[in-house]
């Protein structure tokens, strides 16, 4: 088993009272270890379902989430999750919101570990001199920052987001992108993104998954190429090979939509 | 000066009540048998003031007791209700029409059913009548919980006891709050309610009560005033409360 992360043949209906709802149909996805995968796909097609199976939240009606070669039964303590709302708890300062999973996972760890090690991945985002302040103070890109330090704080085998990056504007957004590449840097972790953004896709993912509109299944997977070596530059994005990468991506998300691709390209 | 102009503009605001009260009064020519003016109140407090600080003594003991139920049998219901959809469809009727029957009703059934426990009566009609709010805020606080902060914890695995201590709890606490200011008031309420109706009763009602056998109008609005203080006293005990265990929700002010 070298897939740290492998959904095999998933399938899942929610109930509604007009019966029930197929959302993922027979899907796959295989995420190697320390790999960033990227998951795009029309608006209402299961993806958010798809990160609530993947950490546990719920089980498949049929098929199976494997981590670390371990069948998904229920929730684990090495993942770690964040989503398009930074959900801070407005009661607690910053460095106390970023230590809420060690409280769980690491009950026996002292208080000054605790503060030591939130402390760096804080100073690691940009956030020092801010753990103090409440999260009403602080700006939207700060607390996606703050969120983002909260869900790799327990040193998570996968991190799983659900559109981050979603509700912030273009600059921070790009900011954001790259303080990701610098955490996977120092803090080498298995990723799924899910996004609507698709340069974000190329520019964070080592593979990038187009699933098709709702139910749900593995419509395309896209290997990235990054032009350059080494750490991803964002002036990568504005490259041939990018553009290219763009534009197959593009293609199959009008497919996945139900609509026709452009023809030439 | 922040503190001085919070504390002289309601201190103004009651003088000048006080003295359009006074003004009513002598302009009419109200006899103290029908309407008793401001300037008849201090002499009805110097001559019973033992009695006054006796009954406000009982009046708020049992407030007090009764709210105290209230927060503990209001939040476990409201607990019960925001965790279980059945129990939330089974109870909440039950809740509303409860809510809604005369608590004065209740005074003649509690003595029949208590007879003679006029402090366990008393302290159970403060309760039955300020529980309602308290359940109803904290079970909807609980169900309407975004799921995102429940699964930030559920995804590590975290048990159902330390979501609700850790998030569901702290975050309900402003509703909570909101909900306690008005039990406060109700609780007081009711506590009166006994205390004016149920006969041989005590506290600051039932010194209204001989007021009125006794023809002594000064001293009924006397009581009517001094109810009036110790609901304020109770109200700002809570808002204190609130200040320390829920500050952070007060947004800074721009
Ligand atoms: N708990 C639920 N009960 C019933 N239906 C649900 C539930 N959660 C989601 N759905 C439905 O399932 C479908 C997929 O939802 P999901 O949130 O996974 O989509 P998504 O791809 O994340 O959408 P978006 O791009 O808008 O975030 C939607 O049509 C949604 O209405
Ligand atoms: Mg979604």
């Amino acid at each position: 088993m070298t897939n740290l992360i492998d959904i095999k043949g998933v399938t899942h209906a929610y109930k509604t009272p007009n019966g029930p709802l197929p959302v993922l149909n027979n899907l796959n996805m295989a995420v190697p270890e320390g790999e960033f995968c990227a998951v795009v796909g029309p608006s209402g097609c299961g993806k958010s379902t798809l990160t609530r199976l993947v950490a546990g939240l719920m089980k498949p009606d049929e098929g199976e989430v494997w981590l670390h070669g371990e069948l998904v039964k229920s929730p684990r303590k090495t993942v770690g999750m964040a989503f398009q709302n930074p959900v801070m708890l407005e009661w607690r300062t910053i460095l106390e919101n970023v230590i809420l999973p060690l409280e769980i996972v690491a009950p026996r760890m002292s208080k000054a570990d605790k503060t030591e090690r939130a402390m760096e991945l804080l100073a690691l985002v940009g956030l020092e001199g801010f753990e103090n302040k409440r999260p009403s103070e602080l700006s939207g890109g700060m607390r996606q920052r703050a969120s983002l330090c909260r869900a790799i704080v327990h040193k998570p085998d996968v991190l799983i987001m659900d559109e981050p990056f979603g509700a912030l504007d273009a600059f921070t957004r790009e900011d954001l992108w790259q303080t990701m590449h610098a955490l996977r840097a120092k803090e080498p972790f298995t990723a799924v993104l899910i996004t609507h953004d698709l340069r974000e896709s190329v520019y964070l993912g080592d593979q990038v998954i187009v699933l098709s509109g709702r139910p749900a299944t593995t419509q395309f997977v896209l290997d990235v190429q990054y032009p350059g070596d080494g750490l991803r530059d964002l002036d990568g994005l504005y490259t041939p090979e990018c553009a290219d990468m763009l534009h197959v991506l593009r293609d199959q998300i009008k497919i996945a939509q139900g609509r026709e691709p452009e023809e030439a390209h | 000066m922040q503190t001085l102009k919070k504390i002289a503009i309601p201190v103004l605001a009651i003088s000048v009540f006080v003295a359009l009260w006074e003004l009513l009064v002598w302009a009419n020519g109200w006899p103290n048998y029908v309407m008793a003016s401001p300037s008849d109140l201090p002499e009805a407090y110097a001559r019973f003031w033992n009695l006054f600080l006796i009954g406000s003594w009982q009046t708020l003991w049992r407030t007090v007791a009764g709210l105290a139920l209230a927060v503990f049998f209001g939040t476990l219901l409201g607990m019960i209700m925001g965790f279980s959809k059945i129990a939330r469809d089974a109870l909440y009727p039950l809740l509303v029409g409860f809510n809604a029957v005369p608590k004065a009703t209740l005074v003649p059934v509690l003595a029949l059913l208590f007879i003679g426990q006029h402090n366990f009566n008393t302290v159970l009609m403060a309760f039955l009548i300020s529980f309602f709010p308290i359940a109803v805020s904290v079970g909807i606080g609980l169900s309407t919980l975004e799921p995102e902060y429940r699964d930030i914890l559920r995804s590590l695995g975290a048990s159902r006891i330390t979501i609700f201590r850790k998030i569901a709890l702290p975050k309900t606490l402003p509703e909570f709050f909101g909900a306690l200011k008005v039990s406060a008031t109700l609780a007081f309420i009711g506590t009166n309610l006994v205390e004016i109706i149920s006969p041989h009763g005590r506290g600051l009602g039932a010194l209204f009560l001989s007021g009125q056998t006794n023809s002594n109008y000064p001293l009924m609005f006397a009581v009517l005033i001094a109810l009036a203080v110790l609901g304020i006293v109770l109200y700002y005990a809570v808002v204190a409360l609130e200040r320390i265990f829920a500050g952070w929700a007060e947004r800074p002010q721009h």
